[in-house]
């Protein structure tokens, strides 16, 4: 194995589609509730229209967000038992034998990347399909997307090639924990912190 | 001026912070832990986690790849590879050959093929023939063997034939395999049933579909038939793309198709994408440069204004004008048409109306500021060149005959016709590379109806005439629908107008007497069935998927048997075949060959048509087959463009029709409900639950019904999987949800005087005020006070045909909201 392995997407093309969602759940057979990779609608804008008339100025774009492999996972740093571990090949993975279902993990990641499998009673989480990777094939998500904007790949070579972007809305910003993630922002993106929208999907993610 | 912005983060709460990100996904946890135990479908491996490792190992026990496909009608194609181990499907993947280019690009399946393992494992499956023993609609069945079914179905067949004839036995539409090809569905002369029904003397067929209704009807007045626009690998080649009310990033949603092909051609250029919608769709959202909202069913009114724009502006291509089309000024009119009836005249007010369609005059109708009629009509008129391209929403409304029509106006306006980055103002073309289908033999019956008019031909048949009701073939219909066929489709309530009134037809049952029905899943059009039929899933038969919309590729599928019929599962060739010996036709029916036989067959034949195409067994051999097209991108009108004499159009003058004089023929001769008009020019007029309604002061909402994610159609509308990633709800604006008291996420009822649905609201900026969307296709599931939970948007629509087509207007209907 190489350097560390990160994620890329290019929000501009992403149309919130979710077959890299499905995908993963399919590939993981993951429950309803369990979504190792989401999809954020962030939306905002008005409209000038107090004389009936409909002029908006209104903006969506969509982020495909996973656990990002972080080089600072606060995961694995408040896991009381040890479950939770960045591997040597970066990734990071959590033992369910050692997992206790404390759920703190759940709740430090910015990315909500650790969930809960109610029927085992441990975590779980994106393992970045290692076992294709072993096989040689892409991660399940990346060779899903039917715009092709979700990528993978070392990440020294997506920042070399993509730039370094992690902090658009609505992540988190990115020195909390260092994402393996390399985005390009929609062309309406706003910078975390700066936004002016709102997440427009709750429900879903 | 409303905030948007703001009133969302009062619905949502705080402003986004790493901490609220954090609490959504803390709710999200609290939802595994109240259904996830639950989430499994039985049928999956009990150890699924072992039975991933052994897939991944590899060691070869009992497990195998194989090639299927999604054939639901979304107009892309998709094929899938499905992971088998022990018999049961463990992996769904999609195309792995090809690569990231226009014509030769990775047929990536979506969101819904992806999610195909829990429509095949779904507990909603039909296990075993039944019979009706409750009323229509209440889905209570008792089980009957094969035999009892194909008897049964045998001697009312019989019996409405003798008593009708054939006329009386209607194909009702579905196209739940429309990609199909023995198993197809649609149109209903494609299919094994016609097949069947032919050797017992035919039936009762309908004309165009659901989908396209009123730009069908449209179409031969102004082009003389059916013209695509440019394809989308060809907007390498525009400078500018309008998308009116045309929708690839929602609609054909293939990772191979028009999502693939629209974002790598903008990839690949500098074309400007320009939308208009009264949504701000997925498409906006990835490809457009702008939008442009309009209150639904203005849309003549807006090509009025564009159009009042470049004449006054002398920015229309007067040459191309008076070249290729009759009617646009009035040197160019037919000489039965009265002065003051051509185009221009219309628009610049000096014809019968004596109104000018100046953007002012838009404005008000639209929505749309006049300041940005003027800029976009400038815009059109000067950037070249530009392929303008409607979907076909905007024609699915009350008069979206004229619609069409206008649209395609301004394409002529601008002279961007059958030129390489212009278009005609259809839907995209796209290389269709050509085969071969299941032979049906001939229908001996010639009358055919609307495909929207069967409830009315089930009550008042013998009434419906040519002129009145669209009857073709005949003046009339001699007897009404007795026997209806409902093979995978769900129109036979669903997918059909103002489903209130359809149950109550359905329900009398000395209306239509038999109904059958051959589906995979208890759909809402299933529990109305006398007899249902268990039909086997694309991944339980062996068959040939047809290419979809790829912009220039071309492509077959052999798509494979990969397990074993579930239950007691048939493949409808072989139901067919069981009820054709039951009717004395069997040999007719089957010529003595098996499905496979056939396939062989219709390669053979391919073959011939596409020299290229493989062998039957190498084709099943590599899954996917793909031709990218040879002549380049397809460019519609091109020869009649080169030299329009020596290629005249099939209309009465060989040109583009903008005055018809056939269309004022019939605007004199048939028979219209006041408030419908048939106008041979693309007029603007205000229809029944318009925008202009005076009914609006009940009901103030227009509500349109966009496709959506979670289904194509009513299909997949059962998947769990899907209904999580994208749940049912109704989209409105903050306006309309602050002056209602709703907020995001609120149980409401959206109703009228029709029905009354339950759902979701959905606040969001992306649609216009006055304007909301039940997104088209959940399944009909009315509570026994008649609110219907699944949140069906055809519970609101209408059964009022448009003027032209007599087609489905379903976009055209006001509703009223408030919270549950």
């Amino acid at each position: 194995m190489g350097g560390q392995l990160g994620f890329y997407l290019d929000q501009n093309y992403c149309n919130g589609c979710k077959a890299c969602q499905t995908a993963c759940k399919d590939k993981n057979d993951l429950p309803l509730g369990v979504t190792w990779r989401r999809v954020v609608e962030y939306s905002g804008g008005t409209w000038a229209n107090a004389d009936e008339t409909l002029a908006p100025n209104v903006f969506t774009y969509y982020t495909s967000v996973s656990c990002n492999h972080c080089e600072d996972p606060i995961c694995v740093t408040v896991c009381p038992t040890g479950a939770m571990s960045k591997g040597e090949d970066g990734i990071v993975t959590v033992d369910p034998a050692k997992c206790v279902g404390c759920r703190y993990c759940e709740w430090a990641c910015p990315y909500s990347a650790p969930q809960f499998d109610a029927s085992a009673g441990v975590m779980s989480k994106c393992d970045l399909c290692a076992d294709y990777l072993a096989e040689g094939k892409e991660p399940a998500c990346v060779a899903a997307c039917p715009s092709r904007v979700l990528k993978f790949g070392e990440i020294d070579e997506l920042r070399a090639q993509y730039g370094d972007v992690a902090g658009v809305e609505p992540l988190p910003d990115p020195s909390i924990t260092r994402p393996n993630l390399v985005l390009t922002p929609h062309r309406h993106a706003q910078r975390t912190g700066e936004g002016t929208g709102a997440i427009a999907n709750p429900e879903e993610i | 001026m409303p905030d948007v912005a703001e009133t969302a983060r009062t619905f949502l709460g705080m402003p986004v912070t790493r901490r609220r990100f954090v609490q959504w996904s803390a709710a999200a946890g609290g939802t595994a832990a109240a259904v996830g135990a639950a989430a499994h479908y039985g049928l999956l491996p009990a150890d699924s986690a072992s039975a991933a490792a052994r897939a991944v190992a590899g060691d070869g026990a009992g497990e195998k790849v194989v090639w299927s496909a999604c054939v639901v009608n979304c107009g892309s194609r998709c094929p899938l590879r499905l992971t088998v181990v022990d018999g049961q499907i463990t992996r769904v993947d999609s195309d792995d050959t090809g690569d990231d280019e226009l014509g030769s690009q990775q047929v990536r399946a979506c969101v819904r093929g992806r999610s195909v393992r829990q429509r095949i494992y779904n507990p909603d499956r039909l296990k075993y023939p039944m019979r009706r023993v409750g009323k229509r609609g209440e889905a209570k069945f008792e089980r009957i063997t094969w035999d009892e079914a194909f008897d049964e179905i045998g001697s009312r067949l019989r019996r409405t034939l003798d008593d009708y004839g054939n006329e009386a036995v209607y194909l009702n539409y579905g196209t739940g395999t429309l990609g199909a090809t023995v198993a197809t569905s649609w149109p209903p002369a494609a299919t094994g049933v016609a097949r069947l029904m032919n050797t017992l003397g035919g039936y009762l067929n309908h004309y165009s579909d659901y989908s396209t209704c009123q730009i069908t009807a449209a179409y031969p007045y102004h082009y003389g038939s059916w013209v695509s626009s440019n394809s989308f690998d060809d907007l390498v080649n525009s400078k500018l793309l309008v998308l009116w009310g045309n929708n690839p990033h929602e609609t054909r949603m293939s990772g191979g198709g028009e999502t693939f092909v629209t974002k790598k051609a903008k990839e690949m250029s500098d074309v400007k994408v320009v939308v208009i919608d009264p949504r701000y769709s997925d498409t906006s959202v990835s490809i457009g440069d702008e939008w442009i909202p309009l209150r639904p069913g203005t849309d003549t009114a807006l090509v009025a204004a564009l159009a009042h724009v470049m004449i006054t502006e002398d920015l229309h291509d007067q040459d191309f004008l008076d070249t290729y089309c009759v009617g646009f000024d009035e040197a160019h009119l037919p000489d039965s048409a009265t002065p003051g009836s051509s185009y221009r005249s219309y628009v610049l007010g000096i014809g019968p109306d004596r109104t000018a369609k100046t953007p002012e005059w838009a404005e008000r109708i639209t929505g749309v500021p006049a300041g940005t009629i003027v800029r976009l009509a400038r815009d059109i008129a000067l950037t070249k060149p530009c392929n303008i391209t409607q979907g076909w929403g905007p024609q699915r409304h009350a008069n979206g005959e004229n619609t069409a029509r206008a649209i395609f106006t301004l394409a002529a306006i601008t002279g961007n016709i059958g030129i390489p980055g212009g278009g005609t103002g259809g839907r995209e073309a796209s290389y269709s590379m050509p085969t071969a289908g299941f032979p049906t033999l001939a229908n001996p019956v010639e009358t055919s109806i609307s495909v929207f008019s069967w409830t009315d031909a089930v009550v008042r048949g013998p009434q419906m005439t040519a002129l009145a009701d669209g009857v073709r073939g005949k003046d009339k219909l001699d007897v009404p629908i007795k026997f209806i066929w409902q093979y995978a489709g769900n129109a036979l309530i669903n997918q059909h107008g103002d489903a209130n009134k359809t149950h109550e037809i359905l329900q009398d049952e000395s209306l239509c007497e038999t109904i059958v029905v051959i589906e995979n899943h208890m759909t809402a059009s299933a529990r109305y069935a006398d007899i249902l039929l268990p039909d086997v899933t694309t991944s339980e038969q062996a068959d040939l998927a047809q290419q979809g919309s790829a912009g220039n590729l071309g492509y077959l599928i052999f798509a494979d048997q990969a397990i074993e019929p579930l239950y007691e599962c048939r493949k409808v060739y072989d139901i067919l075949t069981g009820v054709a010996r039951a009717m004395g036709v069997e040999q007719e029916f089957t010529e003595g060959k098996t499905q496979e036989d056939w396939l062989r067959e219709i390669v053979a034949a391919s073959q011939e048509l596409t020299p290229e195409i493989p062998d039957f067994d190498e084709l099943r051999e590599i899954g996917i087959f793909k031709k990218k097209n040879p002549d380049g991108p397809v460019v519609p009108l091109r020869e009649f463009r080169d030299d329009p004499v020596a290629n005249p159009l099939d209309t009465p003058s060989g040109k583009i029709e903008i005055y018809s004089e056939r269309l004022q023929e019939i605007s004199e001769t048939w028979e219209l409900p006041a408030g419908d008009h048939i106008t041979a020019l693309p007029e603007y007029f205000p229809t029944w639950e318009g925008a202009e309604d005076p009914l609006r002061s009940r009901f103030p909402l227009q509500c349109i019904g966009h496709h959506y994610k979670a289904r194509t159609h009513s299909t997949y509308g059962n998947v769990e999987w899907l209904r999580e990633a994208h749940p049912q709800d109704v989209w409105l604006n903050p306006t309309d949800a602050r002056a209602r008291g709703i907020a995001h996420g609120d149980t409401v009822h959206v109703f009228n005087d029709r029905g009354r649905i339950r759902t979701v609201a959905r606040v969001t900026p992306r649609i216009a005020p006055g304007v909301v969307s039940v997104p088209q296709g959940a399944w009909y599931t009315p509570d026994k006070d008649g609110v219907d939970t699944g949140g069906c948007t055809n519970t609101l629509t209408s059964h009022r045909p448009s003027p032209l087509a007599k087609g489905n207007a379903q976009h055209t209907t006001l509703v009223e909201i408030e919270k549950a």
